[in-house]
């Protein structure tokens, strides 16, 4: 969908035929006519729309979050009965790698990009993104990078080394198998389209707000997702070169991890922390700003403490920089390191904290609408809560020595990933999805879908607790039943607590699935502006048209769509907030002074072309080198074909040609 | 049409006046320090590391890669200057100094290449031991760089040649210019602490 004809408003325009008539088709290196299609497959698969883009990140990435929750359930099928045998040493290795790589790298972290992708322009005013094309290339460098990721099951197995893969362990000696090098190559690709998702994102956010939108008058979500890219920006090239000082080793020779030659093993762990705590706030900060956006919405009233809400976010993006090494308590760091790394530790929960108290002050006093969005953002504090306060014991390094690597963690980490960020994401889906789809998810369904994995989450990670402190290793096959102890604390009874806890939240996420299906099937269109919301992504029809805004909106305000609707009247009772205009006349009010051309940026092959090289090149790194060469010619047949193409199609590849006297461009070379 | 719509673009579009090609080189580039960082912390730590073998005192040539780095930043000096032409709009100047940066990018390569070869046949080789296998992945990476960045210059005066620059010429070989420095100023770096500190 390139080029927004309003003949309504200037009928005149259309001119230009005569020139169009004469021009040949443009072509993507003089072979192909470039793809102009606005439906059908082809629509899909070379857009560079930054809300279909969003939409196929999303269908990925739950289709991802199902493949990681099914190894969840295998691991906690096998860790149900004592000495069981569900699944082998060996393939329970692969499983709980792959489960964390998966849920970490192929769902929580895509899905987010999915609302980032999405919302991001249309919350900040904006076209689309500032490099579409760039968009395209991420969305596809991610599937076929998690696609590469997950043929290793099929290859002879999976990576087996646990998801922060520690050296020596994830070394030719102890992990023949190509799993690890799939792990490696295909976690390179992924962070490739991460990084280049951020560069596109922070130009967008910091280059093309609409006129009026300051960075202080940003939507709570764009801002955590704007600390998000700057956190990926820095800490993706750290764990690129651990990537590929371990793919060095593997595949090359290289001695970087060989003990016998006086490696130090700390080196991957240090490489792997830096980047790996940023990521946990990564992880995190999305959901947190789709929360900050819920909550306010069905409280009826302002975000308490925009401000406050804001610098925290800031403030753990920077923090979150500081304090790796408490991944590492356990590894004899030495006593100056461990005591720094406690205290920014201790440090980073007072802006977690602060943002815990402006959500429940926003609540305070507050006209409370118990949707489903607003009960999982509800649940996302009170859970969130529970895993940061385990998490912040865990800053003791002391007790935290005694819980390293037992089920004491894992249980905190769920607490913050699932209750934090996937509950987070949930209430996002059931905000959203009538500005996407233009349907309300079902409430009744979705009541069901909350209380279910509310009661799953703690059934399962709660007795993890417990199972820690009882002395459970974490990534265990078996736990026998001689070791089983006896009373209220003994593993038998917790561990099948959390199994069954498991199966809770996965019905829960089935009846999200039926409800998807519910909705799409039965249920009627959703009101223009269902929740009476506060931003500007709801000041556009729903689901919003290709071009996002019919006029680029000017905003005034934090809140800019509430304080169109609502004005401050004075009454007896002094000012008061009352609704003066409805969503559809302010929508009318910018129809009406609507841009005559808007010109988007076209649909391209070369993004889909490019990232298709790159699982060739991996491919070829683990099996013959001569397929490298192969996908290195096609990266580099698609960056130049890339380069040579305009960002916008010539009117001649239309049918019939489209043609315009005056045009808005949206992006340069994207 | 595309040509014209693209200047005013940055005009009305961009909040920061940065136009988003540059900022989102910037960005890059800020990545980019991170990578270098990671790989420079790496042979830091790893220098001392060669167990009986060859160490980097005996191994370096420093004479040699003066020279090289010299050629490398000089290479820098013809980048301005091609940079100069291409806001002058003066396609001829452009081309030759961006021909003349690609063949000192070459150069360097070369010598890098040469000073490879030497430090294999006297047994040290990427396999060697934990100071050979850093030393080459971080010089290796730097000269990766600048041979993309090599491809990059001679692949504009190619597109420049033929009249074929999707959007602001200017900007174009501009953006090419900011990575170019920048792999040079990487090399500084590099240079400094691999070759001309003791270990």
């Amino acid at each position: 969908m390139a080029i927004i004809e309003r003949p309504s408003v200037i009928p005149a325009a259309v001119g230009g035929a005569g020139a169009t008539a004469l021009a040949t088709p443009s072509s993507s290196l003089g072979v192909f006519r470039r793809p102009v299609a606005a439906t059908g497959w082809r629509s899909w698969v070379f857009t560079v729309d930054h809300k279909k883009i969003g939409i196929m990140y999303g269908v990925v990435s739950l289709f991802f979050f199902i493949v990681g929750g099914c190894e969840a359930l295998l691991i906690r099928l096998q860790l149900a009965a004592p000495d069981n045998k569900v699944l082998g040493a060996g393939l329970y290795n692969e499983m709980f790698t792959m489960h964390a790589t998966t849920m970490v790298f192929l769902f929580v972290m895509p899905m987010a990009a999915a609302f980032a992708n999405y919302f991001l322009p249309l919350q900040v005013g904006a076209r689309d993104v500032a490099f579409p094309r760039l968009n395209a290339l991420s969305f596809w460098m991610f599937l076929f990078g998690g696609i590469f990721l997950n043929t290793s099951w099929f290859l002879g197995g999976a990576a087996d080394g646990g998801w922060f893969m520690y050296s020596p362990n994830s070394s030719r000696l102890f992990s023949p198998s190509h799993g690890i090098d799939f792990w490696v190559l295909g976690l390179q690709i992924i962070g490739i389209a991460s990084l280049v998702s951020s560069i596109n994102l922070i130009v967008t956010v910091l280059n093309m707000r609409a006129p009026g939108m300051k960075l202080m008058n940003m939507p709570v979500f764009t801002w955590m997702v704007l600390v998000v890219q700057f956190l990926l920006l820095f800490a993706l090239p750290v764990i690129t070169v651990a990537l590929f000082l371990l793919s060095f080793q593997r595949n090359f020779g290289a001695a970087f991890f060989d003990v016998d030659k006086g490696a130090d093993p700390l080196l991957w762990q240090h490489l792997f922390w830096i980047f790996g705590h940023p990521e946990v706030y990564i992880i995190i900060l999305p959901s947190f700003g789709i929360i900050s956006e819920v909550l306010p919405t069905f409280a009826r009233k302002p975000l308490f403490g925009y401000k406050f809400v804001v610098f925290s976010g800031a403030a753990i993006g920077f923090v979150g920089w500081g304090v790796w090494a408490h991944h590492m308590f356990a590894s004899g760091l030495g006593p100056v390191s461990v005591a720094v790394f406690s205290v920014a530790t201790m440090l980073i929960a007072i802006p977690t904290g602060v943002k815990i108290c402006n959500w429940t002050l926003t609540l305070w006093g507050g006209k409370l609408w118990f949707t489903t969005a607003m009960m999982f953002a509800i649940g996302v504090i009170v859970l969130f809560t529970i895993g940061g306060l385990s998490g912040v014991t865990h800053a003791v390094a002391p007790a935290d020595t005694q819980q390293t690597d037992t089920y004491h963690i894992v249980g905190h980490f769920h607490y913050v990933i699932v209750g934090g960020a996937v509950m987070g994401l949930f209430a996002g889906f059931y905000f959203w999805w009538p500005k996407v789809f233009g349907k309300l998810l079902n409430e009744r369904l979705g009541k069901w879908n909350f209380w279910l994995m509310f009661f799953g989450v703690n059934l399962t990670f709660g007795p993890m607790h417990i199972l820690g402190m009882q002395g459970q290793p974490r990534r265990m096959v078996v736990w026998p039943e001689k070791l089983t102890g006896e009373g209220f604390f003994n593993l038998h009874f917790w561990n099948q607590v959390a199994t069954w806890g498991s199966f809770m939240i996965a019905l829960g996420v089935l009846v999200f699935l039926i409800n998807i299906i519910h909705t799409a099937k039965k249920a009627a269109p959703a009101p223009l502006d269902p929740w009476d919301a506060r931003t500007l992504e709801w000041m556009t029809s729903s689901p919003p048209k290709a071009h996002n805004f019919d006029a680029i909106p000017t905003v005034h305000a934090l809140d800019e769509f509430f304080h169109r609707k609502y004005e401050e009247v004075d009454t007896e009772h002094g000012a008061r907030l009352v609704k003066v205009k409805s969503a559809e006349e302010v929508l009318a009010a910018e129809e009406a002074r609507a841009d005559a051309h808007i010109h988007l940026p076209s649909p391209s092959y070369w993004p889909i072309v490019l990232a298709f090289g790159l699982p060739i090149i991996a491919y070829g790194v683990i099996y013959n080198l001569l397929l490298s060469v192969v996908g290195a010619a096609i990266v580099l047949l698609g960056i130049f074909g890339w380069v040579l193409e305009p960002s916008v199609a010539d009117d001649s590849d239309y049918d019939p040609p489209a043609g315009g006297s005056e045009t808005k461009e949206l992006s340069p070379v994207g | 049409m595309a040509d014209i719509a693209l200047h005013d673009h940055g005009a009305h579009v961009s909040s920061t006046g940065l136009s988003n090609n540059k900022l989102a080189m910037w960005l890059f580039l800020g990545s980019e320090c991170l990578l270098f960082g990671g790989l420079i912390s790496t042979y830091m730590l790893y220098r001392g590391r060669h167990g009986d073998g060859v160490g980097p005192a005996q191994l370096f040539d420093v004479p040699l890669t003066s020279v090289s780095s010299f050629v490398l930043l000089m290479s820098s000096l013809t980048m301005v200057l091609a940079v100069n032409s291409a806001k002058r709009k003066d396609d001829r100047n452009t081309n030759l100094w961006l021909v003349t940066t690609g063949l000192l990018g070459s150069l360097f390569v070369g010598a890098q290449v040469y000073e490879f070869t030497a430090f294999y046949n006297e047994g040290v080789g990427f396999t060697t031991s934990l100071f050979s296998s850093s030393f080459f992945t971080l010089t290796g990476f730097h000269g990766v760089h600048v041979s993309i960045g090599v491809i990059m210059l001679l692949a504009m005066v190619a597109i420049i040649s033929r009249n074929k620059v999707a959007g602001d010429k200017a900007e174009a070989v501009e953006m090419i210019g900011l990575y170019w420095h920048f792999v040079d100023v990487v090399w500084v770096v590099i240079f400094t602490l691999v070759y001309l500190i003791p270990a």
